[in-house]
């Protein structure tokens, strides 16, 4: 540029300016004070109201808690322990500590069972909490059900070892199937692990020797072993005929089991799954479920409810958007049914009607029931917010996923539902939060959880007939460490999976 | 550039539709369309809004269903046989109007996903392809990030750099440059010409008449779901025959 003069209107920066700090009044504790709490008229008069209200509050709760008593036999003692003075009877925790915990009939030389699951659950849990975790850990997560059932119930170590091997064969064979065929896949596995399962029983039932005098189940066992070897030797044909000779060999050898084991029932044998009376040396002593109870008992239904609900709330979510008609009718109906009926309701159909409509005899755990139902319920709930989820995705991202060739699983299980999915965070873990709180209300259909137990064996004893405010206090506060850990964690969540807008 | 408009096209048919017609309910979009696509032809298909332009190349790899009339892509019949859908979309790359790339994958993983569970594709070999078509559209560098953190121009060149992944053998444009500002334009139009130049069989639906004339084997005017007219580039513009043409690139080319 030729220095010629500039006319006046033209400008041209030739040092920037350097940046200042602000002025002192706008930095400190000082501006957030004043800025805060006593911006206005208005706002001192709030802040001075609150400061009143919170002292309040604490002077009449933290005597209570600081002379609280904690090594009393019964409320009558605590009084006189107190002479008067205000103070909470804390002791009424350290005396029933085992039963608010673990329920009254749970054998207390047991209870180092379920404290050991609960202990391994934070293990299993953690991978799939914390995905930076190496992936090689999910291997304990999907063993953990089975580890997890074996210490609780207790029993012949047969019984979860029978049910991870029908769910290992069911996924083999569906791994093998899924290739040609989803719905293939997807029968054959399930039709593999019920046949596992069924045979399962039946040797849990009769004992191993029932395998050789039994022609029949003998049989279902060759059928068994044919069916898995056809799976694998025919694993790459995908013509009609290998299909035909495996739809058939599965159908033979699911008449088969199902008549022998329908026979028994029929003709009045017990079928009493339990099989505790003979378990080899690996049997741990059987705790029956109606012996479950305290906090056990809602952080059992708690986790399994949710952990369940989750995938069945996406099915039906996906149901819901389906295509075909009878699938999306079906998902429809059952949301829809399911959200228009209270909880309670449901509990009280697991807990009574349930068992008219079952065959007489048959002896279906309370816990088993009183776990569909809730799962059930959480499930619908979850379908829903998913939906929104799936709703809130931009047509393009479908269309992308098509557009590449991806099929309907994998444009659902890559693209779609991780999206979905983390839209879906925040109301997921609403449902979840309910749901563990909503699990005290079995309480109502006689079974002894925390609440149930407050309820019943501790008000109801003459020693602590009562004290309600450091029971009910105690239950909201184990109550709230876990929910607002849920909430924490969903939040870290959500946090770590923002990547589309930062 | 002019000569890239010249390479020879074959004459082995990349694309056959016949007799093609769609309706959205009542309304008749598409009308009889029959269009035959050497393989090597570059076609650039315009027309006002509303005129069935970009729903013609989403019929073809099948994000549209037609109702009659047929539909030959690299010689298997588009049906509503699931497989042979899955067949023709992983033969046929498509770049969209807002880019459609998965916000929670990485540009990487973006480029990787289809190759590993579509193709089988090792995840290494998937890797350097990706390394390379990323080069190729001049990105290397941001192959870690994620789309959000990229500009519209960018994307729009991982998506195409995305479809490449894929080794197809025909390339879907829905007006790639629709949504990006002027002067990101170029830089999508610029990848665009380069795999024009390497022969690529291309359909772009653009309102980019530039790109038309350097690039395009033949363009195509469609209006209310009919191909009204089709010829060569310089033929199309300089010489149109139907009066609606002439309306049209009056409208367009006349500011």
């Amino acid at each position: 540029m030729p220095d010629t003069p500039m006319r006046a209107a033209a400008f041209v920066r030739h040092d920037q300016i350097p940046p200042s700090p602000p002025p002192a009044s706008q930095t400190g504790i000082v501006k957030w004070v004043r800025e805060n709490l006593f911006p206005s008229i208005g706002g001192t008069i709030l802040t001075l109201v609150s400061i009143w209200m919170i002292y309040t509050l604490l002077v009449s709760v933290l005597p209570w808690t600081f002379s609280g008593v904690w090594s009393t036999g019964s409320l009558a003692e605590c009084r006189e322990v107190l002479q008067g003075r205000i103070g909470a009877c804390f002791s009424v925790l350290t005396e029933r500590w085992n039963q608010l915990l673990f329920g009254f009939k749970y054998p207390s030389d047991l209870y180092w069972r379920p404290t050991l699951a609960f202990v391994l659950l934070l293990a299993a849990a953690a991978p799939v909490l914390f995905f930076d975790l190496p992936r090689k850990l999910l291997i304990f997560t999907a063993l953990y059900p089975f580890i997890a059932f074996y210490l609780i119930w207790g029993g012949t170590v047969w019984a979860p070892i029978c049910a991870l091997l029908g769910f290992a064969g069911g996924y083999m064979v569906y791994g093998r199937l899924v290739k040609d065929n989803f719905a293939m896949g997807l029968f054959g596995g399930a039709a593999m692990a019920v046949m596992i399962w069924l045979l399962g029983a039946h040797l849990l039932n009769h004992g191993i020797a029932l395998l050789f005098s039994g022609p029949l189940l003998f049989a279902t066992g060759v059928g068994v072993l044919a069916v898995a070897a056809l799976f694998f030797r025919l694993r790459r044909s995908q013509s009609a005929a290998s299909a035909a000779i495996i739809g058939g060999a599965v159908l033979t050898g699911w008449l088969a089991i199902v008549a022998s084991v329908l026979v028994p029932v029929v003709f009045g044998n017990e079928i009493d799954a339990g099989g505790a009376q003979q378990g080899g040396s690996f049997a741990l002593e059987a705790v029956p479920s109606r012996d479950m109870g305290g906090f056990m008992l809602n952080m059992l239904l708690g986790v399994v409810c949710v952990s369940l609900s989750l995938p069945l709330g996406i099915l039906l979510a996906l149901g819901r958007q389906s295509n075909m008609p009878i699938i999306k009718w079906i998902c429809i109906m059952f949301i829809e049914f399911i959200r228009g009926v209270p909880l309670i309701t449901l509990l009280f159909v697991a807990n009574v009607v349930l068992a008219y409509f079952l065959p007489p005899g048959t002896n279906f755990d309370l816990i088993l029931r009183v776990i569909i139902m809730i799962t059930m319920f959480a499930s619908a709930y979850i379908a829903e917010v998913i939906r929104g989820g799936l709703a809130a995705l931009p047509r393009g991202q479908y269309e992308a996923a098509d557009s590449l060739g991806l099929d309907y699983a994998q444009s659902m299980r890559l693209i779609i539902l991780p999206q979905a999915l983390k839209i879906s965070i925040p109301g997921i873990v609403n449902v979840a939060v309910g749901l563990f709180k909503d699990t005290t209300l079995v309480s109502v259909i006689s079974m002894f959880d925390l609440v149930g137990m407050i309820r019943g064996p501790i008000l109801a004893s003459t020693a602590w007939n009562g004290v309600y405010w450091e029971l009910y206090g105690f239950a909201a506060l184990l109550f709230f460490i876990v929910c607002y850990g849920i909430s924490q964690y969903s939040q870290w969540l959500e946090r770590r999976l923002a990547t589309d807008h930062r | 550039m002019a000569e890239a408009a010249q390479m020879p096209v074959s004459d082995e048919v990349a694309i056959e539709i016949q007799k093609m017609n769609k309706w959205y309910g009542t309304f008749h979009v598409l009308r009889d369309i029959d269009l035959t696509v050497y393989r090597g032809e570059r076609i650039v298909i315009c027309g006002p809004s509303g005129s069935g332009k970009s729903t013609l190349i989403r019929c073809i790899n099948a994000l549209e269903e037609h109702q009659t009339g047929s539909i030959t892509v690299d010689g298997t019949l588009l049906s509503s046989d699931l497989k042979n859908i899955d067949k023709i979309r992983s033969e046929v790359g498509m770049c969209f109007q807002h880019f459609n790339l998965f916000p929670h994958l990485t540009i990487m993983e973006n480029c990787t996903l289809a190759p590993i569970w579509v193709r089988k594709i090792p995840k290494r070999e998937a890797e350097e392809t990706a390394m390379h078509f990323l080069e190729k559209v001049k990105i290397p560098d941001q192959a870690n990030k994620y789309p959000g953190q990229l500009s519209g121009g960018q994307q729009q060149r991982v998506a195409i750099a995305r479809s490449l992944c894929m080794r197809p053998r025909i390339m879907l444009f829905d007006e790639p440059t629709s949504a990006l500002d002027p002067e990101m334009i170029k830089e999508v139009l610029d990848t665009m010409i380069e795999l024009a130049e390497e022969g690529m069989t291309m359909l772009c639906v653009t309102h980019e008449m530039g790109f038309a004339r350097q690039v395009a084997h033949r363009v195509i005017f469609m209006d209310a779901g009919q191909i009204v007219e089709q010829n060569e580039p310089e033929e199309f513009f300089n010489n149109p025959k139907s009066e609606r043409t002439k309306l049209f690139l009056s409208q367009i080319l006349g500011h």
